[in-house]
């Protein structure tokens, strides 16, 4: 029985060389097969069987190839191993991300929550196509006919997937595929499953953007001013001419910066170094970030610009005379850098067809896509791009103005395109680039009753928009609100009475950027340190607390409720050994819900050691339940980190940070164990690679009140005379 | 000027401007780029080398301070004993993440394995310090480290 038909069934297979299965998305949603989607396939499958999942999300480290990999080789009935990936090209129709918009982009935690659905369907839609084509061969019903491990396998027959290729490449699309019950599930929500990308990561032979070589490629680095919005008048670049490698260099177009072409990268720092560039600074940034934070406190102590909620401001302002005692706090945000560990990069050639090819790991390819194709003036199927690995960005590889990849471009445009540019970024480049997550100020005042119950929350907000003036502005501002600026704060799940939220825009001195949790990096700590400020005033435990506050059967209540008491029963809240002490706090964002339990020992004045962080998260079904607990374990190191001891200073407009000594990352000794919880769950998958960032810093601040009865409000911490072993 | 120094057990002569960092003649003469160029000031050790058998940043290794070195990268670890069990660790733990500083991370861990076949929990921050990874996979590291351990006593 099986043997023969198999191997008849394989040649066959084999004799039309050249036909893959593909199956795609088209841009109306439908699903589409071979012909219609040859060239955008969300999963390939070549003739000899081998399964490609086409990954449209880029890979910083937060785990999509593994992610979106897993939901195509378990509907399709594979293990991880039997299944390669690639990544998508850019086109913003076939893979746009459905919850940003028309566009093609990674970012707000979304790559899961956008492709579960699309990939099930894709990965099932290649199934049944294979099955219908077995069945007819075999003569059997589909129906008795299903795939393991890569076999297809029923009705006394079973033979590899390779051996239907052909046939189902001739056949279309099911329009609704049958998706798997989660009872079958062997992949999604399966623990072991590993990284696909762990062994080339660990070899060396993983190939981030920093790594190309084209052959005959020239290097840039591009000398830019100390003062953003400082151009060039001109530049002496005889020094320059005496090193090795040196090529030319070049005013960019936009008069921006010098671009400096080496043979190799230590030419081009080099010669860099060695350029006299004149910048008239006529127009350049001056300010200073304590002009900064002078405007933004002022702009607490005003009638802010929007009432964020519409709710009545004079009745939460009644509520407080009336109350019997009033908590409050006014706090800082400073500027923070991104800091990835890759330094931004880029290579742009030119193609035989006279088209355009970036190398990139690009967060938001359709940006730098328009941009390139208006500044070589192509349309834009004449411009490709070629997704390469990140190391890292926390969102600093999409800026609105697709920053470097233009750069890039305008390197490259000043050039006889003969050969290819490959732009890097220095450390001091990255850290002084101008896009920082924006200063922000809030300041709060909490009536508590005589019972220590919330009677009233005024809430203020000013601080530095980031989607104003962008082209994401249409989408993320509502009546003068940036969304941006208030979530997590005037959308909490926690049910307070007498709320009111106003926000003030204050000017902008360098570019704001979306900084890994965007807005919740600063109304998290200030809700969360806050609520745990009110609980010590009320005299209730900080757990029992919040939990008065999310009482009642909204699904978001409920939701951080459960995180909440998860995190505090895995740490032992309430227990924590001699010498320890305990904060925690919760918080909501891009749809997950994480509750974290920093433990300390020490104290504000001998020094604080971070022991242990106990971290309960409800993102949804869990595909990759590991690659979640990594998203948590790497995004509460960020949140503690640069909350820690970092921040970005301007001095007459010039960033004084140059490099990690004086920004300096959190490292091994800073940070015990983290252990992670993952709330079961059947609802939709949510994000994880910011949700794990939010609460973490105030959780710190929180256990460090609680053993020193400080509070601290202008961050970082160590500003506040606080050391860490 | 010429340069000749052992590469992974290969004797190579390489031509570098006196004062170019090892670093830059590894990755961008040499092509091979396991090694990272992270901060270029030796504080994030993304681009660790071992030389002559003990771990550097070789972007403050200067070419002309390694006439007749043995140079070794992360491309060689896997024949190495250490080297490999570090990384068989690395993939059964998934210590990556954006994986950028794992290269560095990997030969600083080997360097400690050789000085100190069972670091404790603090041996080893002591020892990876330098080592910074902005995906903050340190417990993975941490964790890393000791199942190598395991794996070379076993
Ligand atoms: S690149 Fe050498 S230590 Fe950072
Ligand atoms: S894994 Fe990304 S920097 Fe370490």
């Amino acid at each position: 029985m099986t043997l023969d038909t198999s191997r008849r069934a394989f040649l066959a297979g084999a004799a039309a060389v050249g036909t893959a299965l593909v199956v795609g998305i088209r841009p109306d949603g439908a699903l589409a097969a071979n012909a219609d989607t040859m060239l955008n396939p969300f999963v390939r499958i070549t003739p000899d069987g081998q399964v490609t999942a086409i990954v449209k999300h880029f890979e910083m480290g937060q785990g999509p190839v593994t992610g979106l990999t897993t939901l195509i080789a378990e509907e399709l009935g594979l293990t991880m191993d039997q299944i390669d990936y690639d990544f998508a090209p850019s086109n913003p129709e076939v893979y746009a991300n459905m919850l940003l918009g028309p566009i093609q982009g990674t970012g707000g935690s979304t790559a899961m929550a956008n492709a579960y659905a699309q990939y099930r369907q894709a990965g099932a839609a290649a199934r049944e196509m294979l099955i219908a084509a077995a069945a007819e061969t075999w003569g059997v019903d589909a129906g008795t006919l299903k795939i393991e491990d890569g076999m297809v396998t029923g009705a006394g027959n079973s033979a590899p997937l390779a051996a239907f290729v052909a046939k189902a490449a001739t056949l279309d699309a099911p329009a609704v595929p049958r998706l798997k019950d989660p009872s079958e599930f062997r992949l999604i929500g399966n623990a072991d499953v590993r990284r696909l990308d762990s062994a080339a990561k660990g070899n060396g032979t993983a190939m981030y953007g920093m790594d190309l070589h084209l052959p005959d490629q020239m290097v840039t680095m591009i000398a830019r001013p100390e003062q953003q919005r400082a151009t060039v008048v001109s530049f002496d670049d005889s020094a320059a001419r005496e090193i090795k490698g040196f090529i030319s260099a070049a005013t960019l177009p936009n008069h921006t910066g010098v671009a400096v072409f080496a043979e190799h990268t230590w030419a081009a720092m080099r010669a860099r170094d060695a350029l006299d560039v004149t910048w008239d600074t006529s127009s350049a940034e001056t300010r200073s970030s304590d002009e900064i934070e002078a405007e933004i406190r002022a702009a607490l102590e005003a009638e802010p610009a929007y009432n964020v909620n519409k709710t009545d401001a004079a009745a939460t302002q009644a509520a407080l005379d009336g109350a019997a005692q009033v908590v409050e706090e006014t706090f800082y945000f400073p500027l923070l850098a991104h800091a990835p560990m890759e330094p931004l990069n880029c290579t742009i050639e030119a193609t035989a067809d006279g088209g355009i090819l970036m190398h990139d790991a690009a967060q938001i390819p359709t940006l730098p896509h328009s941009a390139m194709a208006q500044i070589f003036d192509l349309p834009m199927e004449k411009i490709q791009i070629k997704t390469m690995l990140a190391g890292g960005s926390f969102g600093r590889r999409a800026t609105p103005e697709a920053d470097y990849q233009v750069e890039a471009a305008l390197a490259f445009a000043t050039t006889d395109r003969t050969r290819p540019v490959k732009l890097v970024w220095s450390r001091e480049d990255d850290l002084r680039s101008g896009y920082f997550r924006p200063a922000f100020g809030h300041k709060v005042r909490v009536g508590l009753d005589e019972a220590g119950n919330i009677v009233g929350w005024d809430h203020r907000i000013a601080g530095q928009s980031i989607m104003k003036g962008t082209p994401f502005e249409q989408f993320l501002v509502h009546d003068g609100v940036d969304h941006s600026s208030v979530e997590g704060a005037s959308d909490t799940p926690y049910q307070i009475p007498g709320a009111h939220f106003g926000l003030t825009d204050t000017e902008k001195a360098t570019s704001t950027l979306w900084w890994r949790s965007v807005g919740h990096t600063h109304t998290a700590y200030v809700m969360e340190t806050m609520m745990d400020k009110a609980a010590k005033a009320a005299g209730v435990d900080p757990v029992d607390y919040r939990l008065q506050y999310l009482t009642g059967d909204g699904v978001d209540q409920q939701r951080k409720a459960g995180v909440l008491r998860l995190a505090a029963e895995k740490a032992g809240w309430g227990n924590a050994p001699a010498g320890h002490t305990q904060g925690i706090a919760v918080h909501k964002s891009f749809a997950s819900y994480v509750a974290e339990v920093v433990e300390i020992s020490g104290n504000a004045e001998d020094g604080v050691k971070i022991e242990k962080v106990t971290c309960a998260v409800d993102c949804g079904l869990a595909v990759n339940p590991d690659v979640i607990k990594a998203q948590m374990e790497g995004g509460i190191g960020y949140g503690i980190g640069h909350n820690m001891r970092d921040k970005i200073t301007l001095t007459g407009g010039v960033v004084d940070q140059f490099n990690f000594p004086d920004y300096e990352p959190l490292r091994i000794s800073d940070i015990g164990a983290i252990d992670v919880h993952i709330v079961p769950s059947a609802e939709p998958p949510t994000g994880v690679g910011e949700p794990g960032t939010p609460p973490a810093a105030a959780a710190l601040a929180n256990a460090i009140a609680a053993a020193s009865d400080v509070r601290i409000g202008a961050l970082p911490l160590a500003d506040n005379g606080i050391s860490f072993a | 000027m010429a340069i000749s120094l052992k590469l992974n057990g290969k004797d190579q002569t390489v031509e570098a401007e006196p004062g170019t960092p090892l670093l830059w003649v590894i990755r961008d003469e040499l092509k091979m780029t396991g090694t990272k160029f992270g901060c270029g000031v030796a504080s994030c050790g993304a681009c660790t080398v071992h030389l002559n058998g003990q771990p550097v940043r070789s972007c403050q290794t200067y070419i002309e301070d390694v006439e007749g070195a043995e140079i070794t990268t992360i491309e060689a670890m896997e024949d190495t004993k250490i080297g490999g069990a570090v990384q068989q660790a690395w993939v059964e733990l998934d210590v990556v993440q954006c994986g950028y500083c794992q290269s560095g991370q990997i030969m600083s861990a080997v360097g400690l394995l050789s000085e100190n076949p069972k670091p404790t929990a603090q041996e080893i921050d002591d020892y990876m310090w330098g080592n910074a990874c902005r995906c903050a996979t340190y417990q993975r590291i941490r964790a890393g480290i000791q199942r190598a351990a395991d794996i070379l006593e076993a």
